[in-house]
């Protein structure tokens, strides 16, 4: 092409005066500030307003006979349901990933759904039925039947990705089957299988309506009594501050079990697909031993669910307010879905492009509401803005904020893997091809980690449509989200008027409890991209 | 001119040092190959050259504009320097026609100049395609384009071809060459294969340890390499003991004249292997032969390649316990076992020791 040759090399356009030095990612470190901050604020305000009193009175609130056994009624739970989740959901998982069940893909499915079903739901489908269900046994069926998911995801995962060859190899040096699972398999996914128990641990501190629902009082029970009811903050506190300490403990065992066993993948070469266990006549056992696990985790509150809404059919429903309730619930859970994105990205911009130990430190301040339970976030900030900033108290800005808090793990999670995968060379390539950092950021990081932004903003949507504790704290004074407006029904056993609102629910958050299998099982059978 | 220099550039990471006074000349509209081992500091050198990364020390200019010496630090986009990465690195996201496109600005997509661009590639029909939808060196081409597309200064490709097959290497290695001659780009290609560095080249620079170790033309190279590691890094090589005097150096190939720089006293010497002469040796043939002074023994190995053949040869003397190397037309390739008289041609070449 002659043009390109002959023509005039306009050295102009490159050699605009900039005298630049290494900037600082300024809009990423303020971003990444901000994130921070509001991680922190809660738990700072938290301790503040515990120990107002002096440490004095912390420790007489804390050494105390019913402290003891809250503790124990909070121990004793999780350790039973934990350990019940982490059987459902490997022994799950197994069956779906590798034996010769049938119809795999709607089991992944079916087995995966309960989680798009809030747990105070499930509480309400079970004891809306039965009256009588109360206490420990209660308890632990419904909070394990709703939190099992959490352990069948991620093991599912691992045993798709399990290499074979490992497992061929232990047979060909004379394991069984069985001793070949136990020695090779379960080596390899353990890692997956104790992801999956943290995450059930602090789903099961954090729980307060389903067991608000089975009488079976925690520790995150007690504190919304003692705030609710004993308008007692300084005693909340110091009970929140018992809470913490507990999920601390949960995520350093993990830890400490985790970096133990490794999982490591001999070679860059081929992985093998396992091979699948032919079930024979114990295909039958397998079914209905799924079956079950689908039929009282899901089918029991759906159906009750369904029952109470033809029931209270007869009766006149108030669309009104529950028109009022959506639209609340849609505006909080959209704009708090949005500033968690958007602090996402500049968490995980800093985390994956200027990694260092500062950046280090934001990312792991931005996971730690993971294991904060809502309530606790929830009264930090009314302990902050009750004493310092009262005009924020129960506004819909500080519930928003408390949301985005709440769930910035998630949109993080979101966010960072996509910009992990999008390769820092395109950026590169962009600016030498003559465009300023902002433009590339622009024209090719942000295409590229879009549906990692769409990820997490969803994820964060609903996990806020369905959050019941902090809403109940914090919302605006006569307004309500579906949570709440449920939880006012079922608490007067308006079970009729309750189910609609619980519907609702089920319905926005069934959508990405279906889309995360759907992902997943693109992600085993594409494998990674490139 | 477009002429780039780096000088004395010093750049390492986590306290190791990769780049180490590295001083480099680049001359205007030519294309220098940077030849190096992997894991040598080439990409570093492109990556301080581009601005992806800051030099800890030292200076590259090009045209004369100081781009970063410490003080001054232009960044990539301003530095009107294209870069081919490894790959291509396409825009996943970009159609071919979006990716070249990229850098103009958009009274420049409007026009014909990005159709031109495809055209002079050589992939006109794709410009509507998706990065995966196109073949490795498909790939490159659009690259190439793109990093063209914003009339850049200089040029710098990441080994390039190193990705693509062997027959399609040497077929986009042509057109490559071709076409940076025809826009009289100032370019660098880095790459860790010899023989497509020697190949494609104007000159050559070596990069061992840190820094340039020798430059020159591909000839100047391979002729009189610097030391004994860099004769053979660039190819199969002899090298023998020698004493020199009088410009003649008595090895045990017998007195074979030198060129380049020497003592008096001993020291080595470099023959290629296309400068042995190898012939059969038969019982009465044997006696006749003492004419040119030669040397004798046994093929120990042949690598039979069809246009030549590489024969390995155990001298029958205890004192030369290293193989010797002699490249012969394919049909003078010889069985293994076979005794041979083996005598050198043309002037050898005097290396230091390293």
């Amino acid at each position: 092409m002659s043009t390109l040759a002959t023509a005039p090399r306009s050295t102009s356009r490159w050699t605009r005066g900039w005298s630049g030095r290494r900037r600082w990612p300024l809009v990423s470190s303020l971003g990444g500030a901000i994130a921070a901050a509001l991680v922190l604020l809660p738990l700072i305000f938290l301790v503040v307003e515990a120990q107002q009193s002096g440490w004095g009175e912390v420790e007489r609130l804390l050494l105390r006979h019913t402290v003891a056994v809250l503790l124990w009624n909070t121990v004793r739970l999780t350790l039973a349901c934990t350990a019940l989740c982490a059987l459902l959901g490997v022994g799950a998982a197994w069956c779906v990933e590798r034996t010769d069940l049938p119809a795999r893909r709607a089991w992944a499915v079916a087995l995966v759904l309960p989680l798009g079903v809030p747990d105070f739901v499930v509480g309400y489908g079970w004891v809306s039925l039965e009256p009588s269900l109360h206490g420990y046994l209660a308890a632990v069926m419904i909070m394990t039947l709703s939190l099992y998911p959490l352990v069948y995801l991620p093991v599912a995962a691992a045993l798709a990705n399990v290499d074979g060859s490992l497992e061929e190899a232990a047979r060909s040096l004379g394991l069984g089957p069985w001793r070949t699972f136990w020695r090779v398999t379960l080596r390899q996914i353990s890692p997956a299988v104790l992801g999956g128990c943290l995450l059930v641990t602090l789903g099961l501190l954090a729980e307060y309506g389903a067991f608000e629902i089975v009488q079976y009082e925690t520790f995150t029970v007690a504190i919304f009594t003692e705030f609710k009811l004993g308008f007692d903050t300084v005693a909340a506190c110091a009970l929140s501050l018992v809470l913490v300490a507990l999920s601390v403990a949960a995520l350093g065992g993990e830890f400490a079990l985790a970096s133990r066993g490794r999982s490591w993948r001999p070679g860059p070469g081929a992985r093998r697909v396992a091979a699948r266990v032919g079930l024979g006549r114990r295909r039958v056992g397998a079914m209905l031993a799924l079956g079950a696990i689908v039929g009282l985790a899901l089918g029991v509150p759906l159906g009750s669910l369904a029952y109470w809404m033809a029931r209270g059919s007869s009766t006149t429903l108030p669309s009104a307010s529950i028109l009022s309730a959506l639209t609340h619930t849609v505006a909080y859970s959209a704009a708090a879905a949005a500033i968690a994105t958007a602090l996402a990205v500049p968490v995980s911009t800093l985390a994956i492009r200027h990694r260092n130990r500062f950046t280090l430190l934001i990312e792991r301040l931005a996971y730690l509401p993971m294991a904060l339970p809502g309530l606790v976030i929830a009264l930090g900030l009314v302990a902050f803005s009750v004493r310092y900033a009262l005009a924020l108290y129960q506004s819909a800005f500080e519930l928003i904020v408390a949301y985005a808090i709440l769930f910035l793990p998630l949109a993080v999670v979101g966010v960072r893997s996509a910009l992990a995968q999008a390769p820092p060379r395109l950026e590169e390539v962009g600016r030498s091809l003559g465009r300023r950092p902002a433009a590339v950021w622009c024209r090719v990081t942000l295409p590229l980690i879009a549906p990692g932004i769409a990820a997490a903003f969803a994820l964060v949507f609903i996990s806020s449509t369905t959050e019941l504790t902090a809403t109940l704290l914090l919302r605006p004074t006569g307004v309500n989200t579906l949570a709440t407006q449920f939880w006012a029904y079922t608490s007067d056993f308006s079970y009729g008027a309750a189910a609609p609102y619980a519907a609702l629910m089920v319905a926005i958050s069934a959508v990405p409890a279906y889309l995360l299998t759907r992902r997943m099982a693109t992600v085993a059978r594409i494998g990674a991209p490139q | 001119m477009n002429r780039l220099s780096v000088a004395d550039l010093r750049k390492g990471y986590a306290g190791r040092p990769v780049l180490e006074g590295l001083s480099l000349e680049v001359p205007a509209g030519s294309l220098t190959a940077v030849l190096g081992l992997s894991g040598c500091g080439k990409t570093t050198l492109l990556r301080v050259i581009a601005g992806f990364e800051r030099a800890q020390a030292g200076s590259v200019s090009l045209a004369g504009r100081t781009l970063d010496d410490g003080r001054t630090y232009v960044p990539p986009e301003r530095r009107g320097i294209g870069y081919v990465p490894q790959e291509g690195a396409l825009f996943p996201h970009l159609s071919v026609e979006a990716n070249v496109g990229f850098g103009l600005s958009r009274r420049e997509r409007r026009g014909d100049a990005v159709a031109g661009l495809l055209e002079m590639v050589g992939i006109a029909p794709l410009a509507g395609r998706l990065p995966h939808e196109l073949s490795g060196g498909e790939q490159q081409r659009v690259a190439l384009a793109r990093a063209l597309a914003c009339r850049p200064q200089a040029l710098l490709l990441d080994e390039p071809f190193s990705s693509l097959d062997a027959s399609l290497r040497a077929r986009v290695r042509e057109e490559v060459h071709e076409l940076l001659r025809e826009q009289g780009v100032t370019a660098v290609l880095v790459t860790h294969d010899q023989e497509e560095a020697l190949s494609l080249a104007d000159t050559v620079a070596v990069l061992r340890d840190g820094h340039i170790v020798q430059q020159g033309t591909p000839f100047e190279l391979y002729e009189q390499p610097a030391d004994e590691r860099l004769a053979r890094f660039l190819g199969a090589v002899n090298v023998i003991d020698a004493s020199f005097q009088d410009g003649t150096a008595r090895t045990s190939l017998g007195a074979l004249r030198v060129r380049g720089e020497h003592g008096a006293g001993s020291g080595l010497v470099m023959v290629r292997p296309e400068q042995l002469d190898v012939r059969p040796r038969t019982g009465h043939a044997d006696a006749a032969a003492g004419a040119s002074p030669s040397l004798e023994g046994r093929v120990e190995q042949c690598r039979y390649y069809g246009h030549d053949a590489l024969l390995h040869i155990r001298a029958e003397r205890p004192d030369i316990t290293e193989l010797l190397l002699a490249r012969v037309h394919g049909e003078q390739a010889l069985p293994v076992g076979t005794p041979v008289s083996v005598a050198a041609r043309g002037p050898v070449i005097a290396l230091a020791r390293s």
